[in-house]
């Protein structure tokens, strides 16, 4: 295996930057009493693709939801950018299925039209909205879907319209919730290889939750161990053959490695 | 007034020579607009239970409003419509039992509560016309009132129709980019109920909800993008409103229920365009 760590070189990773970092300080989520997650704490500098994995149950979109602010949380999620300043974090957001109306009809384009614009879509978008729209789905290889329906891309083109929306406008984090599940296996390694691109373009950071831990192993800088609390924060090849993987998994860590 | 009365007076139909047909005809062309846009909402959102079970609770509304003593039962019906719809979508935020279930518990005693109440002295027959509406009683300070609700429709559209899109496709996703989903939840409901209240008079009970998601389940059939979707189902309503009115004149039947009859018709009709 050829598996080196890809700290990203200077001259190339930091050039735009310097080192912005997100910081998650003591996340700790109760539901009830029953904690959830409890003192999470990691960091992540742009450019890098930080993986998230676990057991089901173990937290992960808990998690996930913490960092968008969708759910009470206790500590902190900080953002500081090249200068060292704290500012406020843009997050894009890529959901993890869509159980939408595959029947409504509601095209990319109208999608793109309702989250960033003002004009109400029955009025019709508008022609600059549509040609800045179209080269972000370029960029990711969907700019013929603008006026397709939702319901009538498959499961890999919905991920990339979503993904191009969650880049618009540029985040600094890139959070994506299991975005592969019902990909096919040539589309999940065409949405990666998309992703690692848009990454090292942007110098994106990216937090990804995923269950595929050959892709994980193969694209993500790190990965984070997610089990009620964060069991392991280090390059994926080391998490994968670790002692805490193995507890976290159980018996079900060669079946996982498959899915 | 005279205007509207000299335009349907030119036109080349006999029926408009009746006021109230004038009245009844300038009603619907106000009313379908603002019922279908909202429906485009309601059938996308998959909530055409919830607001058939608005609907019903404006016999409770009407009820309360005698017991209470309110000659004009319109804002008693709205008072108690609105929280009537705040309490469906807070019961609704609140448990994962399935909300299907909770609606219709809600509904089956709305209407049982507002038939007690209307029952009470025996004058449950005085209340048969917000069963299935009267369109042909519409008064001028009616049509004051409906036009007010289009107007306040069409704002709330121009204002909100593009979160409420957005949360149709994935509510966490629209709440990661700004949109105050609850908040927005709560005045869809309200402005639904507040839709359904006014309008029901002249619709009736039974069939107010088919004029919310009729035109909207048409246009879908055929519709390829949302503006498609919203304009065809407006389209629809009004040809529905028009053409159930004539008929409704020429048969001499119940007008609500051939408004109703008529966009029934055009979603049959646009049923073999339908994409999978």
């Amino acid at each position: 295996m050829k598996k080196t760590v890809k700290k990203i070189p200077l001259n190339f990773a930091c050039a735009p930057c310097g080192g912005c970092t997100v910081e998650v300080q003591g996340l700790s989520v109760e539901d009830k009493g029953d904690k959830i997650l409890e003192d999470v704490s990691f960091s992540l500098h742009c450019g890098e693709l930080l993986a998230v994995i676990g057991p089901n149950g173990g937290g992960k979109t808990t998690l996930v939801r913490s960092i968008l602010g969708l759910r009470p949380h206790g500590g902190r999620v900080r953002f500081f950018s090249a200068d060292g300043k704290e500012r406020p974090l843009k997050i894009g957001y890529v959901p993890q299925s869509l159980d939408f109306d595959r029947l409504a009809p509601i095209t990319v384009g109208d999608l793109f039209a309702s989250a960033l614009s003002r004009r109400p879509v029955f009025l019709g978008v508008g022609k600059a909205l549509r040609e800045s729209s179209r080269q972000v789905l370029e960029e990711v290889r969907v700019g013929r879907l603008m006026d397709r329906r939702l319901g009538m891309l498959s499961g890999g083109e919905l991920q990339r319209v979503l993904l191009a929306l969650a880049l618009t406008p540029m985040p600094e984090l890139l959070l994506l919730d299991e975005p592969v599940s019902g990909i096919d296996a040539n589309g999940l390694e065409l949405f990666y290889s998309i992703l690692d691109g848009v990454r090292r373009k942007h110098h994106l950071s990216i937090l990804l939750v995923s269950h595929d831990l050959r892709f994980v192993e193969k694209y993500a800088d790190r990965a984070a161990l997610i089990d009620r609390t964060l069991r392991l924060c280090a390059p994926p090849g080391a998490v994968l053959r670790s002692k805490e993987f193995r507890q976290s998994f159980g018996f079900a860590a060669g079946k996982e490695g498959e899915a | 007034m005279n205007l509207w009365y000299a335009i349907c007076e030119a036109l080349p139909l006999g029926c408009f020579a009746y006021d109230f047909m004038k009245n009844a005809l300038l009603a619907l062309l106000l009313l379908c607009p603002a019922l279908s846009a909202l429906g485009t909402v309601v059938v996308n959102r998959s909530m055409s239970f919830f607001s058939d079970s608005l609907g019903h609770s404006a016999m409770t509304g009407v009820g309360l409003g005698v017991l209470l003593g309110i000659a004009e039962p319109t804002l008693a019906m709205i008072l108690f419509g609105v929280a009537f719809a705040f309490g469906l979508v807070w019961v609704k935020s609140r448990s994962a039992a399935s909300t299907d279930t909770t609606i219709g518990v809600f509904s089956a005693t709305a209407i049982a509560l507002g038939l007690v109440l209307m029952s009470k002295g025996g004058g449950l027959a005085s209340f048969a016309s917000y069963l299935s509406g009267d369109l042909l009683s519409v008064t001028w300070g009616d049509i004051g009132g409906l036009f007010w609700l289009l107007v306040a429709v069409a704002a709330f559209c121009t204002v909100f129709y593009n979160k409420l899109a957005l949360m149709g496709v994935n509510e966490p996703l629209a709440r990661t980019r700004g949109v105050h989903t609850r908040w927005i939840e709560y005045l869809f409901a309200a402005v639904v109920a507040v839709a359904v209240m006014v309008s029901i008079r002249f619709v009736g009970v039974l069939l107010i909800n088919a004029l919310l998601v009729l035109p909207a389940a048409a246009a879908r059939n055929v519709a390829r993008s949302m503006r498609g979707y919203v304009w065809l189902a407006v389209g629809f309503s009004l040809l529905a409103g028009v053409a159930g009115l004539l008929l409704s004149f020429a048969l001499d039947t119940a007008t609500g229920a051939t408004v109703v009859l008529a966009a029934a018709v055009c979603y049959f009709f646009t049923l073999p365009f339908a994409k999978r």
